[in-house]
């Protein structure tokens, strides 16, 4: 194993890259080639060491020393140092503040980390670093002292839940695939995670792999089954990379191939890119893309655990099941299940995204409520500004507004208040979001990614975005509130897959919660967040113009007329309401009504 | 030689290496067809017929799958290819203004390759990055935080 005395893990989290980590990160590379240290520090990306308030920041290891404020001109003087000399470059480390262990495992109190623990810690390309953070121990003890039935026992007793969306009991789906007699029988890994704004899965092929295949690998074991397929989506190149790496190592070492670990047991995973269709996520289509045809979903029964992939009994579960897996098997299932709620148990990954001050991924226990997580976690809303909605679940979950800030977030909470877990993607939305406007946006995303098998999905959708976009434009009819619920109850009932099923929801739930906007759209020919276009007006105040006659000069339709030093005027017919000229103005004297 | 005849021989030689790699299985439909259209840019009809030949599919079955799968194309596609983000954490971040800001500068909508065959414009599904949205993609380079502003700077870059 490569030796390295030093291990410097730089923050590239949004907030630290806006302000030049990578700059920074290559710089430190550049300068320990330089310096001839490059064999002997390893520089690896992480998340979230601190708050990225002072970034680009780094840890230093095994010292512990939390380096923040860099700039690539600084990197010199640190390498000279704390790598050559040997000391603390002590005019970048922050000074009331102690560093320790924790400071990089959970930035705040409310976060645990069992998926994503080793991201970011671990070099993901290099199987002996996860080995020795106890990679594969959970492999070879099961491998010698459990039975598949014991295995599949421990994963019962742990409470896992599917974590692709569905919260189907991961023990359950195990047992079901064992129970089928014919074989061969394939395990699946979905790596399709195609929720906009959901990255959790990514992370953790790209910072983890083997705790995803060692979970396979498991899994295979409990199941009876000699080969597995990571289908991983073609939008995230690296981490099909990386996963390929992965598989070549853990061949090299014994631990997939031909009687792993001597026990006897055969297995073996090939990883399949998908081509770009979000339908491929559902596993019935997912199987059809693997099989090399269109990815359109099958109608259930058959279930996949009798009748899957080339029509074999096959077991599919997502990335992040899997990776927790390893852990269960090591540390126990009364451990996993004494975190969490009564019916969901363990901890959950969340792509935290929209209008939060600190966008990125975190992993807290089911059971905190969306106020802890978008204030306590995620720091609140972005500039101050006044919490909306929350979108949690994907394209197909819930939008849900203020009222539901203390709802505890676990799979039936969020079902009961018309929303669900899905994989984990949460939107926020400030005071200026328009919710008819987010309706008829994910509409648009759900239309595009219809598969067109069946009518319901394909038409259905289809007529729900034109009501949308007439709502958007000012044109609403009196009756479409109507027929948008109509269209909803059908598409919901009639639908083969979940995609079509849960298509309406965001529509569903917005009309729930924020009747008041469409009816305000629709009766009064008004957005009240000021987004919808058609539905607003810009104007200069009186009064506050100082006549300067910038926005006349940078009005790209010449809308805005006015003398110098008078108060200027925007001719409606004209404006195209591009919002340039509010922007120019410093004196903000332009206002939308 | 004429540049056809170039032409025909380089589709063939890009289908017979993808077969190679991946072996003449309709399970491996979906790599070859990948990796042909990245070599060629597009799925020409004569390629389509070459492998279905090779794979003994019918073509039918290629022009579905082809088809349906947004990174493969049956339609020539522009030197460069833009791939927008137009997800929601990218749309409420302010990907509304880059995209009208994309179809501006290159007189193009939606799925449309400019006519000096330079540029497609298409969007993407999400590409995960969404912590430095919006995104877009243009060919294999990533840009995050894009400024409506920033986009001619950007687009300049490519030749």
């Amino acid at each position: 194993m490569k030796y390295y005395r030093s291990h410097v893990l730089v923050c590239v989290d949004p907030d630290c890259l806006k302000k030049g980590a990578h700059e920074v990160m290559d710089a430190l590379q550049d300068e320990l080639v330089a310096q001839g240290l490059i064999d002997e520090v390893q520089v690896l990306e992480t998340s979230r060491i601190g708050d990225c308030a002072h970034g680009p920041e780094l840890m230093v290891y095994p010292e512990g020393v939390h380096y923040i404020n860099l700039t690539p001109s600084d990197i010199p003087y640190l390498v000279e140092e704390q790598f050559l000399k040997g000391r603390i470059a002590t005019k970048f480390v922050e000074e009331d503040k102690k560093t320790t262990d924790e400071e990089l495992s959970a930035p705040t109190s409310k976060e645990v980390r069992v998926v994503l623990r080793n991201c970011g810690v671990i070099d993901p390309e290099n199987i002996e670093d996860y080995i020795a953070e106890d990679g594969y121990q959970a492999l070879g003890k099961v491998l010698t002292e459990s039975t598949p039935e014991q295995v599949i026992d421990t994963v019962l007793r742990s409470g896992l839940r599917g974590r692709g969306g569905a919260g189907f009991p991961t023990g359950k789906k195990w047992q079901f695939c064992r129970a089928s007699a014919e074989t061969p029988k394939y395990i699946i890994c979905n790596a399709d995670e195609g929720d906009p704004g959901a990255f959790m899965n990514r992370r953790v092929l790209e910072g983890d792999p083997h705790s995803v295949l060692e979970g396979m690998i498991i899994g295979a074991y409990a199941i009876g089954c000699s080969q597995g397929y990571i289908y991983c989506r073609a939008e995230y190149p690296i981490a099909v990379r990386t996963l390929n790496i992965a598989i070549k190592q853990a061949r090299n070492m014994g631990l997939l191939g031909k009687n792993i670990l001597g026990s006897g047991f055969d297995f073996d995973i090939e990883v399949r890119m998908g081509a770009g269709a979000f339908v491929c996520g559902e596993e019935t289509a997912l199987m059809s893309s693997i099989e090399g045809r269109r990815g359109e979903p099958r109608p259930r029964p058959p279930f996949p655990a009798v009748k899957g992939l080339f029509m074999k009994p096959s077991n599919i579960n997502n990335v992040e099941t899997f990776s927790n897996i390893p852990q269960i098997m090591l540390r126990g299932p009364e451990w996993y299940a004494s975190m969490g709620t009564e019916k969901s148990k363990g901890t959950k990954t969340f792509a935290l995204a929209g209008d939060v001050k600190h966008t990125g991924l975190i992993e807290v226990p089911f059971g905190l409520t969306l106020r802890e997580i978008i204030y306590d976690v995620g720091g609140g809303i972005k500039d101050d500004k006044e919490f909306k909605a929350i979108q949690t679940g994907g394209p197909m979950g819930g939008c849900l507004p203020k009222e539901y800030l203390d709802l505890s977030m676990d799979y039936e909470e969020l079902a009961k208040a018309g929303s669900i877990m899905g994989s984990g993607g949460l939107v926020v939305m400030d005071e200026g979001t328009c919710m008819v406007d987010i309706a008829r946006f994910f509409m648009e995303f759900i239309q595009d990614e219809s598969c067109g098998k069946c009518t319901p999905c394909r038409v259905g959708t289809k007529r729900m975005l034109e009501i949308l976009e007439r709502i958007c434009d000012g044109k609403g009819q009196e009756d479409d509130i109507d027929t948008l619920e109509m269209l909803c109850e059908q598409i919901r009932q009639d639908s083969l897959c979940g995609l079509g099923q849960g298509a309406p929801n965001p529509v569903v739930s917005t009309l729930k919660h924020f009747r008041d906007e469409y009816e305000a759209h629709i009766k009064e020919k008004r957005c009240p967040a000021k987004v919808c276009k058609a539905l607003i007006r810009y104007e200069i105040v009186d009064g506050v113009c100082t006549g300067c006659t910038v926005c006349a000069r940078n009005c790209p339709v010449s809308a805005i007329s006015g003398e110098r030093r008078q108060t200027h005027v925007i001719d409606p017919d004209v404006c195209i309401r591009c919002g340039i000229c509010m922007q120019v103005c410093n004196f903000n004297a332009i206002v939308i009504n | 030689m004429t540049i056809e005849q170039k032409d025909s021989q380089f589709i063939q030689k890009s289908i017979d290496e993808a077969i190679e790699r991946y072996g003449a299985k309709q399970d491996e439909l979906i790599p070859i067809l990948t990796d042909v259209n990245r070599a060629i840019g597009y799925l020409p009809g004569e390629a389509l017929d070459e492998i279905s030949h090779q794979l003994k599919l019918p073509k039918s079955q290629l022009f579905t799958v082809a088809s349906f799968y947004r990174m493969l194309s049956t339609k020539p596609r522009g030197r460069h290819v833009i791939q927008f983000c137009e997800n929601a954490p990218c749309h409420v971040a302010g990907g509304r203004q880059v995209w009208q800001a994309l179809m501006d500068e290159l007189h193009l909508g939606p799925e449309e390759t400019s006519e000096d065959g330079k540029w497609s414009l298409l969007t993407t599904s999400c590409l995960g990055i969404c912590g430095v949205g919006p995104v877009m993609m243009i060919d294999d380079d990533i840009f995050g935080n894009v400024d409506p502003k920033a986009v001619p700077d950007i687009l300049a870059r490519y030749h």
